[in-house]
Formats: C-alpha cells, sequence, structure tokens
C-alpha cells in the first residue's frame, strides 16, 4: 500500500476511512492509521507500526483504542504487515491505551496462530487495564477445533445415515400408526374413554371456524374453473354445459382437494405446532406419568375431528363452488341461474358426490395422523416446532396427492 | 425426618444415556420409603435423564430399577408415583382446576362436587387456594410449580418426583418451596426424590443425596449431604458442596 492512499473499510455497519502513513524503507517502518467515525468515541482510532531492527525480528507496536468493531481491521493489518514470516514477533502494547475482551481474544487468537506457523511470539508492555483484560482472557483455555464440528461425513456415511434415518422414521410411522389404531379400537370398545369435550372442542375449531376461508376459496376455485371452461366451451356454443364441469370436476376432485389443502395448512399445522409445544414442554410426558394414553387424549380427538369435519367442509365448498360457477354463468355467459342449477342437477349423480366425500374422509384422517405424528415427534425448543409444523405441512400435502391418485386409480378401475 | 428402614426404590447396576450410549453407568443406590432424597450434579451431568429413567420415561441401557419391587412402566394404567417437571408442566389449554381434577376424573369415581372438593384443597395445600380458575399462564413460575406439586399429588402417592423444583425461583419462594416439601414429607409419609442443584435447598431438605458427575459418568458421592460436606476427602465433591470451580471446562 502506497503512503498516503486513503481507503474505506467495508465492515457492516461501518464506515472507517483510512489513510496509510508512511512507508520508510530505511528503517523498515509501515505504518496503518484508520479513524472511524461512526464508532464511539472511546473507541475510536487505533494505529498499528512496524519497526524491524534485526533481520529475522519483527517488532510490531499497537497503539490508540483497541475495540470490537475495529479488532478485525487490525488484526488484518498486522498480518499483512507480518506477511514476510518472521522467525520471531514482539508485539508491543506500550501504547496501547485500551482494548476490549473481543479485541483481546482476536490479538491472542492471531498470537496462536502465529506461534503455530512457528514464529516466536512475545506479546510484552501491556500495564494496568489492559494487561488485567489480556490476563482474563488469556485464562480461558482458547483455540482446538470448535466444538460439536468435525470433518465432514463422506458420501458413503451420509448414504448410510440417510438410510438408518428412513429406517428409524418408517419405524416411528408404524409405531404411531398402531397406537393410534389401538387407541382407536379401545375408544370403540369403551366410548366413555374418548375426551369427548375435547372432541367437539377440535371440531369447532377445524369446522365451524373454517367455514368463511372455505367458502370463499371454494367460491373463487368454482368461479376460476367455470372461466377456464367457458373460454373453449363458448367457441362451441356449449355454453351451458360449464354446468356440468363444474359439478362433476368440483364434486369429484376439485373440491375435496381443495378443502383438505386448507385444513392441511390451517388444522394440520396447528395440531402439529400444539403437540409440539406441548411435547418440548414436557406436557406429554406429564399425560404419561398421569396414566393417561397421549394417543386417546390427544391424538385419537384431533383424528376424530377432522375425519368428521373435512367431509362436512367438503360439502359445502362442493354447493359454494356450485354458486361460483352458476355466478359466471349468469353474469359473463349470460345463462339463467335456474337453467344453471337445472343443468347442474342433471349432471351431478349421487356418486359423484359419494367419491369425493370418501375422499375427504381418507383426507381428513391423514392430516389428522400426519400432523399428529410430526407434533408428537418433535424434538428440541422452539425451532423443533417449527420443523415439525414445516414438515406435518408438506408430508398432508405430498401424501393428499398420493390418496387422491390411488383413490382416482380405484374409481377408474371400477368405473365409479 | 419421617425415613423408613423399608426399601422404596432400588437401582443396581445402571446405566443410562440416549440412542444406546450412556451418559450414567455403573448407579446402585437405594432410597428408602419416606425419605427425601436428592440426586445432585452439575449441570449436564445427567441428574434428569437419571429422573426419567425412575419414572419410567425412558427404558435403561443396562441394569434394573425396581420401584417397590416392581419395574416402573408408565402402560397407561393408574399411576403410583407423582411428578413434577422443571416447568411444571401444566396443561396449557385448562385452568389450575382442571389441570389437578385430570387424575382424578381418570383414576377415580369420584362425582364432580368431589373432585371439586379435593382440587380445592390441594391446591390450598400448595398455597394456591382460590385460583382454581386461573390459566398457567396467568401464573408466574413459583406457583406453576406449586401447581404442579397440587396435581402430583391430586392420587395422594406414597412417591413423588420433583425435577429441579427450585430453579430459577428466587430466594424467598424456593424456600417457601423447600417448607411445602418438609411439609409434605413429615405430614403425608410421601416419599420425595428431589432433582437440584441448589445448594440450600439440598441442605434444608435432603437427608442423603447421590452426586453425579459428568466427567466419572456416574455417581461420585452417596450419603448424607452435610457429612458429604464436611467429610468428603474427594475434591469433586468437595467442590460441589463448597461451591468451589473445579478449574474444568464443562463437558459439552
Amino acid at each position: 500500500m502506497l503512503p498516503g492512499t486513503a481507503r474505506r473499510c467495508s465492515a457492516p455497519g461501518l464506515t472507517l476511512v483510512g489513510r496509510l502513513g508512511s512507508l520508510r524503507r530505511g528503517e523498515e517502518v509501515l505504518t496503518a492509521n484508520l479513524s472511524a467515525a461512526s464508532l464511539p468515541a472511546d473507541a475510536t482510532g487505533w494505529n498499528v507500526e512496524r519497526a524491524d531492527r534485526k533481520g529475522d525480528r519483527a517488532d510490531l507496536e499497537l497503539s490508540g483504542r483497541l475495540s470490537v468493531r475495529c479488532a478485525h481491521a487490525a488484526v488484518r493489518r498486522m498480518r499483512a504487515l507480518l506477511d514476510d514470516s518472521p522467525a520471531r514477533v514482539r508485539v508491543g502494547l506500550e501504547r496501547l491505551e485500551a482494548l476490549d475482551a473481543a479485541s483481546a481474544a482476536v490479538l491472542l487468537e492471531l498470537c496462536d496462530d502465529l506461534r503455530h506457523a512457528g514464529a516466536a511470539v512475545e506479546l510484552g508492555g501491556a500495564s494496568g487495564r489492559v494487561r488485567a483484560i489480556l490476563e482474563l482472557v488469556e485464562a480461558r483455555p482458547r483455540g482446538g477445533p470448535p466444538r460439536g464440528r468435525s470433518a465432514p461425513p463422506g458420501i458413503v456415511s451420509q448414504i448410510g445415515e440417510a438410510t438408518a434415518r428412513g429406517v428409524a422414521f418408517a419405524r416411528q410411522v408404524l409405531d404411531f400408526t398402531g397406537q393410534t389404531l389401538a387407541a382407536a379400537v379401545a375408544a370403540v370398545r369403551e366410548p366413555r374413554t374418548v375426551p369427548w369435550p375435547v372432541v367437539t372442542q377440535v371440531m369447532e375449531r377445524t369446522g365451524a371456524d373454517a367455514l368463511p376461508i372455505v367458502s370463499l376459496i371454494s367460491f373463487l376455485v368454482g368461479m376460476v374453473s367455470a372461466f377456464q371452461g367457458a373460454i373453449t366451451l363458448h367457441k362451441y356454443g356449449a355454453d351451458i354445459f360449464v354446468a356440468d364441469g363444474i359439478a362433476i370436476g368440483v364434486t369429484r376432485e376439485l373440491g375435496p382437494l381443495m378443502v383438505a389443502i386448507v385444513a392441511s395448512g390451517r388444522s394440520g399445522a396447528a395440531f402439529a405446532a400444539e403437540l409440539g409445544t406441548m411435547r418440548v414442554s414436557e406436557e406429554v410426558d406429564a399425560l404419561r406419568t398421569m396414566g393417561l394414553d397421549p394417543f386417546r387424549y390427544l391424538v385419537l380427538p384431533r383424528v376424530l375431528a377432522l375425519t368428521a369435519m373435512v367431509p362436512l367442509l367438503t360439502l359445502l365448498g362442493d354447493l359454494v363452488a356450485v354458486l361460483g360457477g352458476a355466478f359466471v354463468g349468469v353474469v359473463g355467459l349470460d345463462l339463467t341461474f335456474s337453467a344453471y342449477m337445472q343443468e347442474t342437477r342433471r349432471a351431478l349423480t349421487l356418486a359423484h358426490v359419494l367419491t369425493g366425500l370418501s375422499k375427504s374422509v381418507a383426507f381428513g384422517s391423514a392430516i389428522g395422523m400426519i400432523a399428529c405424528q410430526w407434533g408428537l415427534a418433535t424434538r428440541g425448543g422452539a425451532e423443533g416446532v417449527g420443523r415439525s409444523t414445516t414438515s406435518a405441512v408438506v408430508s398432508t400435502l405430498f401424501f393428499l396427492v398420493v390418496i387422491d391418485s390411488a383413490f382416482t386409480v380405484l374409481f377408474n378401475a371400477w368405473d365409479v | 425426618m419421617p425415613g423408613t428402614s423399608e426399601l422404596h426404590i432400588r437401582v443396581s447396576d445402571l446405566a443410562v444415556g440416549y440412542d444406546g450410549v450412556p451418559i450414567l453407568e455403573n448407579l446402585d443406590f437405594e432410597i428408602r420409603r419416606g425419605e427425601i432424597f436428592a440426586i445432585l450434579g452439575g449441570s449436564g451431568s445427567g441428574k434428569s435423564t437419571l429422573l426419567r429413567h425412575l419414572i419410567g420415561l425412558a427404558e435403561p441401557i443396562r441394569g434394573e430399577i425396581e420401584v417397590d419391587g416392581a419395574k416402573p412402566k408408565l402402560d397407561g394404567g393408574a399411576p403410583t408415583a407423582g411428578v413434577l417437571f422443571q416447568s411444571g408442566a401444566l396443561l396449557g389449554s385448562m385452568t389450575l382446576g382442571e389441570n389437578v381434577a385430570l387424575p382424578l376424573a381418570s383414576w377415580t369415581d369420584l362425582k364432580p362436587h368431589e373432585i371439586d372438593a379435593v382440587v380445592h384443597s390441594k391446591l390450598r395445600l400448595v398455597g394456591l387456594g382460590g385460583f382454581e380458575n386461573h390459566m398457567p399462564d396467568e401464573l408466574s413460575g413459583g406457583m406453576k410449580k406449586r401447581a404442579g406439586i397440587a396435581r402430583a399429588l391430586a392420587l395422594e402417592p406414597s412417591l413423588v418426583y420433583l425435577d429441579e423444583p427450585s430453579a430459577g425461583l428466587d430466594p424467598i419462594t424456593s424456600a417457601e418451596l423447600d417448607d411445602l416439601l418438609l411439609t409434605l414429607n413429615r405430614g403425608l409419609g410421601t416419599t420425595l426424590v428431589v432433582v437440584t442443584h441448589e445448594l440450600p435447598s439440598i441442605f434444608a431438605i435432603a437427608r442423603r443425596c447421590i452426586l453425579l458427575d459428568t466427567a466419572a459418568k456416574g455417581a461420585i458421592a452417596l450419603g448424607d449431604p452435610r457429612q458429604l460436606r464436611a467429610e468428603s476427602l474427594d475434591p469433586r465433591v468437595s467442590a460441589f458442596f463448597n461451591r468451589r470451580p473445579s478449574g474444568g471446562e464443562a463437558h459439552p
């Protein structure tokens, strides 16, 4: 760096406008002098000089006030001044007025690095508070690799670990499914033992409270589908068949799927977060120590409630989506409302509605079980709850599509 | 102190840990009926892990735990012990009264008005009379712990496990809680197994203790805490009871 070169330190939140001092080859003195306008008064300005008086020994002299905000810049400068790797280094602190514990740690780390590289390092001349802080930081063990970190595992280890995790997860899912079924069987044998007040409470939350959002989404889905169908059907003068398309498409496919997606995002996420929080705050363990089965007490009411409410919401969603289609038919296609509804009635059979409802029963129980499984599998604190909630929603969405595909193939095979 | 010579809990050659990796090994101790027994140790020494195994919430890697001559099991049957968890672990969706009533409604044939009477008496016992309709999030940390004790005592267990009952409490609340535990122990003859690292609590309530150590991966002392403080020649035991740093860093 040339004498007098201005430079700007780009540390975040920090604007250091620096001016390099003189470089005098005769006496080998290199000075870096930076001042920080944005630093507090007690932390502004540090200086480091190198004065080599003997061939293999470098004398660095730190002066001014060193703080955590400028420690990195100071040490980087010191490293630059020592890039010729001298065998012996003395860091003189006689003129250092102040430093804080963080900058002391950074300075000591530099000394460790230099020693590691084979140099004999001496940190000297500190007095008063500077010395006390250095002694305090020096007294704490430093060095060595950071705890908990190790070399990244190889590809074989990663495959092995992923497989083991997959097997453990599959076992966990099987265990969960088995315990939930056992709780369901026990509930059928002794319905009195089911916490019915909890079931009705969850039904209200997952069903009644979801009416506005389900209605709005279904209406919009009906409208959008009608618009899309109308573009093609209008070309053939078959506007009225929009009603057929909406009626069949919504009741068999779109209605159950849209309601299930809403239930997954709303109730599934809530179940996972709720049970996850109970898990990390030891409430699930507390239930077990009171002799109460978490599956019967926590999982079963939620699965039952959702299995009952998703089909009911689907019925409502189907109706509102048909109304959405009718709105487009009346406003956009000049159909009369009665003609639209008459065509809907003609196209719709009980089989269409029942196929959709059977899907929604499966969707409801799947959302409940998957969400509760993730909730009860929560480990760790708040982060673990977040992870479980995300996993619950992603897993339920995935399984909704899988279940939907399976039902569609089956209905097709059975010609339903 | 109503400790008797009758055996309540026996632990032999116990190894506990996570995922098959032991963090405590070769544990052998006995707890007598009616005594207050403390499980001691620094942070991360495995106190709560040992407690979870004693309760039956986790399976040991090796060895045996016998409570009243049988392996502790949480198989959905009526509980034989009460547990106070570190945070109180009150069910957040229920009032205090409902929390205490839950085990009574599940495991007794008491009528609702009788359950109310028991709940009221338990809450009064722990100094929370009149708080039946409060939700857990309306209570301070000390009140939650006292409510947790009331719930743990609901079914009149002969054994209560307490995980750090006085952690995070101010000295006065902590001393009140110690008094409550002593009252329960003296009045009801309940065996109390207390996990703690609060020295004032240890000396106030415990007559026997086991001291766990991370580096030793097991117990380094067993006996009367006062005696251990006065007579133990083990520097680790002395360091713990006399609040002297042992110099090393904590183990991860």
